[in-house]
């Protein structure tokens, strides 16, 4: 059992859907406790990013591969601080990620890369209301669902499942890191943006492995 | 003014923030009291909206490290910095050795380093300076108590009346700097450092006010001759 790069390619493609599809959700998210370009930024990334994808005239050798042309077309096209967060994710990831198909424990690899990546560019930690609060959970419940003996879609859906409840775990905490760090208390009561994207992105890796 | 030919300045400035206007807003602040320094603005998406640019500052870095020349880079705000640390990392090392992100208040950060550079400093002092220029006020006690003059000390002492009719606003504070940068003498102002815009702008001297220089090092006594002179000709305001 293994993910390859078609499903990578898939991945992708379904989070451009899906981000354009709740674009003016995460407006609205972001518009509370931040400056209101979260959704606009990740929708104008991600079209971006299928127009490279189209405009490729070989597909990709390695699942790496895709997700590299991913990091830096987010980086150059987002605009705002999920543009080098979820750029360098990627990027981590892509590095985790050079062959053709990923196994269980490759699954694995590649969220904990990515979470690395989001670690290491917004130096955050959990319990800060940040991306980080649905990554974490994810990666947790992939090494989980992986030691169990589950399939690379098992493993996915494991971590989506994960990061859609670590997302919504954000809406009573205060944030101390990011944009909306500057409102202090009054950030508390409301979902993060950046952990509600990170949620629909995973969402999106599962379903295309169940695909 | 009477200060020495100097090589161009080896360190320039990106100043990168997510608004168009503030990063050319600071670039035309800093420049008036540093001309000849290199000074990149990158301000906003490439659209004009608010944000931050990855291709802006790749392309800024690379500018403003060309001919050799080495870069320190201010930021505004949270994306701001994490781009341009995304930059860096998909940088190569040549550039990566050559350019430092300043933890500096981006308008005071960009003055300092700005007239700093313009003195020929090397890039750490540049860096210093910026990071340095986010006290508002001056250190307590950091004021010389009032001993009097002794040559014997290696202290080069003079009194003179301010007579700027606007005080010792940012234009004439940027001309000591950068005169007294061509001198290797230590050179206080009411006690705060002559090398430092900021702080001779936070003293607050009017029109009236005795400014005490003070001078120690092998060139104190040219560098007090010089400053005198300028402080008499009103730094050709007057």
């Amino acid at each position: 059992m293994s993910v390859d790069v078609a499903w990578a390619i898939d991945w992708v493609r379904r989070s451009a859907a899906t981000i354009a599809e709740h674009r003016d959700e995460l407006v609205e998210l972001d518009r509370q406790i931040g400056d209101g370009d979260h959704g606009e930024n990740l929708d104008r990334g991600f079209r971006a990013v299928v127009a490279k994808l189209d405009a490729l005239e070989e597909p990709p050798e390695q699942i790496g591969d895709v997700l590299k042309l991913v990091a830096t077309t987010l980086m150059s096209t987002v605009g705002g601080a999920a543009g080098p967060l979820y750029g360098t994710a990627y990027l981590r990831a892509a590095k985790a990620t050079a062959s053709a198909e990923l196994d269980s424990a490759g699954v694995v690899a590649l969220i904990e890369a990515g979470l690395d990546g989001i670690v290491a560019r917004g130096k955050a930690t959990t319990g800060e209301k940040t991306m980080v609060d649905a990554w974490t959970p994810a990666a947790e419940a992939a090494v989980v669902a992986a030691d169990a003996g589950g399939s690379p879609a098992e493993v996915l859906a494991a971590a989506a499942k994960a990061a859609a409840a670590g997302a919504e775990a954000t809406i009573p905490l205060t944030a101390t890191k990011g944009r909306a760090s500057y409102l202090g208390e009054r950030s508390a009561g409301h979902l993060d943006p950046g952990a509600r994207s990170t949620a629909l992105l995973l969402a999106d890796a599962a379903a295309a492995a169940a695909a | 003014m009477s200060q020495p030919d100097r090589e161009p300045a080896r360190v320039a400035l990106v100043l990168v923030s997510h608004s168009r206007d503030l990063a050319a807003g600071a670039v035309e602040l800093a420049g008036q009291m540093a001309p000849g320094v290199l000074l990149i603005p990158v301000g906003g998406t490439p659209d004009g909206q608010l944000g931050t640019d990855f291709d802006g500052i790749e392309h800024a870095f690379a500018q403003a490290t060309a001919d050799g020349r080495s870069a320190v880079v201010l930021m505004d705000l949270g994306s701001a910095v994490l781009t341009a640390e995304s930059v860096l990392d998909l940088a190569d090392d040549d550039l990566v050795a050559r350019v430092r992100l300043a933890d500096a208040p981006f308008v005071e950060g960009a003055v300092a380093a700005a007239v700093t550079a313009h003195g020929g400093a090397d890039l750490d002092a540049v860096l210093a300076a910026a990071e340095g220029a986010g006290r508002m006020y001056p250190v307590e006690g950091a004021a010389t108590p009032d001993a009097p003059a002794d040559a014997a000390d290696g202290v080069v002492r003079e009194t003179r009346t301010l007579l700027n009719p606007m005080g010792l606003h940012a234009r004439p504070a940027a001309v000591i700097s950068r005169m007294l940068a061509a001198y290797d003498a230590k050179v206080t102002v009411n006690g705060v450092s002559a090398a430092s815009v900021l702080a001779l702008m936070k003293l607050g001297a009017t029109q009236g006010t005795e400014l005490r220089i003070e001078a120690e090092g092998p060139q104190a006594a040219e560098a007090v001759k010089v400053f005198v002179t300028e402080v008499e000709r009103g730094f050709g305001e007057i």
